[in-house]
């Protein structure tokens, strides 16, 4: 089970995370999670959105270079040792994290949720089966 | 100390010279007509054949090569000479897809020497000389050439080729080197990093160089006769002409003085083609009327500049070639390699799957070219991590790099974030102030 994440190609100059966040708020789209990966020239913006193929279109019809990739988004324990847990589960099951960030949690919550990236999903996913919960995009929404 | 090498030539009357080339020019057509399928078949096409050409005069009726012709012409079409009897070959810096590859023969090699002879003497340089020759050797004409030209004279050469510039001015100290020949940001390097070495002109024997191969300018000339203690000298030239040497510098400054007796040559319109008069700006146009293997007949360069007659200060009688002002086509010279917008598509198109909206920055830093492609990212380029980006970054700087023969910075950038013009992206940003 994996959720849909936008990805947006975004260069290093003033403004440039201010009019793509302000394209999705006119659009109605909700943020639930996000990160900025950046380098000297460049960054990628990775976002989960209520609506990543609407956001999709109003992103290339303004010009970003965006991609949609397969992620998964894992209920961790909000608590010391949660993330530790589910990275133990993978590095025992040799798979590699590309790369992950976390997604917005309400403070009433006793969980939290983690985007990850894995070298193989689909072995990630074998690997937490029966010891995380792996959620849904419809899922993830609600929380 | 002699002031001319070939003073018969470089001083010859100008009456005397056009009969002279007339008369090499009648050979010359003939030559290449009963040698060269591919340009006698040019001559066809205009309905003309060696017996309408019967002097200088009759030189606009014959047809243009350009360098799309040497490139359909690759690599023996328009040899003419059989191969066993040629002895080097040399190859331009890079043109779209193949390059180009021009033959000589031993007497091609000797006029080519007399050529840069001539120029090496017009600096002053003499047997006496040390002549530390810093132009790449290889395929290259500007090592070649000049060394050429120096051991002809007998100066005690060098053959440093570019690179390692401290062990460069090591040898200039060590060795006492009189005369240096590159390419004038070389020149401008390496003055730079004889002060950064904490010495000075004074430490050094030189007193001229002679520079080419890339534009540059009359503040540049400044700095690198500062820099080095030493009287800059421009030289000029092509490798489909034959190298450096077509036309070199005296000591006026003031122009390049084409050695008529091998190369004639004329302005043009680039537009129409049509003949222009000495002092008018056009395209610049040689042909080779002494060269056995590779004669070129009415070679366009795409340079434009101005050619000015009359007697020199310096005493020859020579045409004058003012440094070229700019080009018929779109071609860039970047550190000295020849550049086209159109190798830099062809990479992006062919060989990285990348898009076709690129733009080309070329700047000077330190007298020295800034060479960066910037690219339009699409969806499909990219995955969603760094390193896809970085790898693609990569894959095209190792892709142009062996295209162009040169490194450039490459940059990924938003789609359609480069401007365009007419729906056109503006392709080239050339913020060198050379003219």
């Amino acid at each position: 089970m994996t959720v849909k994440q936008l990805s947006v190609f975004a260069e290093n100059r003033p403004g440039r995370l201010s009019a793509i966040s302000g394209l999705l708020a006119e659009n109605d789209i909700n943020i639930r999670a996000m990160s900025v990966a950046d380098t000297k020239d460049f960054g990628i913006l990775r976002l989960i959105v209520n609506d990543p193929d609407k956001a999709q279109q109003v992103l290339k019809a303004a010009n970003c270079a965006v991609t949609i990739a397969n992620v998964l988004a894992i209920q961790l324990p909000d608590k010391p040792g949660g993330l530790a847990g589910a990275m133990k589960v993978l590095y025992d099951n040799n798979v590699s994290v590309e790369y992950m960030y976390s997604a917005f949690v309400s403070e009433k919550s006793a969980e939290a949720y983690l985007i990850l990236r894995a070298d193989s999903n689909e072995a990630a996913e074998q690997a937490l089966e029966g010891k995380y919960t792996l959620l849904s995009q419809e899922e993830l929404l609600k929380r | 100390m002699a002031k001319y090498w070939n003073e018969e030539m470089e001083c010859m009357e100008p009456d005397k010279m056009r009969a002279l080339q007339s008369e090499r020019l009648v050979k010359q057509v003939r030559h290449v007509w009963d040698n060269v399928p591919y340009y006698r078949k040019k001559m066809e096409e205009k309905g003309i054949t060696p017996d309408d050409i019967k002097g200088i005069e009759d030189l606009h009726k014959l047809p243009f090569l350009s360098k799309a012709d040497l490139r359909d012409a690759y690599p023996t079409g328009l040899l003419a000479k059989p191969l066993s009897e040629c002895v080097r070959i040399h190859s331009t810096s890079g043109t779209t897809g193949k390059r180009v590859v021009a033959y000589y023969t031993q007497h091609d090699i000797d006029l080519w020497n007399d050529c840069t002879a001539r120029a090496i003497t017009a600096a002053g340089g003499t047997k006496d000389d040390v002549v530390q020759v810093c132009y790449g050797y290889g395929l290259f004409t500007g090592g070649a050439g000049l060394d050429g030209g120096s051991h002809t004279i007998g100066c005690l050469t060098l053959p440093m080729s570019s690179g390692n510039t401290e062990r460069q001015i090591q040898f200039m100290e060590d060795l006492g080197s009189t005369i240096i020949c590159c390419t004038p940001s070389y020149a401008a390097y390496i003055g730079e990093t004889l002060k950064k070495m904490g010495k000075s002109p004074d430490d050094l024997k030189l007193k001229a160089g002679i520079f080419g191969a890339e534009p540059w300018t009359e503040e540049m000339r400044q700095e690198i006769q500062n820099s080095l203690g030493i009287k800059a000298y421009d030289i000029y030239g092509l490798t489909e002409i034959s190298g450096p040497g077509v036309a070199f510098e005296c000591e006026c400054q003031e122009g390049m003085h084409i050695n008529e007796d091998n190369f004639i040559a004329e302005i043009i319109n680039p537009e129409t083609g049509e003949p222009l008069p000495d002092g008018t700006k056009g395209e610049l146009v040689f042909t080779s009327i002494t060269k056995e293997a590779f004669p070129m007949l009415r070679y366009r360069t795409r340079d434009i500049c101005v050619l000015t007659r009359g007697k020199c200060k310096c005493g020859r009688t020579l045409v004058k070639m003012a440094k070229p002002m700019g080009r018929s086509d779109d071609m860039l010279i970047i550190r000295g390699v020849n550049v086209f917008p159109s190798q830099i598509e062809s990479v992006l198109l062919k060989m990285c799957n990348a898009s076709p909206n690129y733009q080309i920055i070329v700047g000077r830093e330190n007298n020295n070219d800034t060479f960066e492609i910037r690219v339009e990212l699409t969806d499909d380029m990219w995955t969603d991590t760094i390193k896809s980006i970085e790898e693609l970054e990569k894959k095209i700087a190792v892709d142009m790099h062996t295209v162009l023969g040169i490194k450039a910075k490459i940059r990924l950038v938003e789609p359609n974030s480069i401007p365009r013009s007419e729906g056109k992206a503006v392709r080239v940003i050339d913020t060198r102030k050379l003219v």
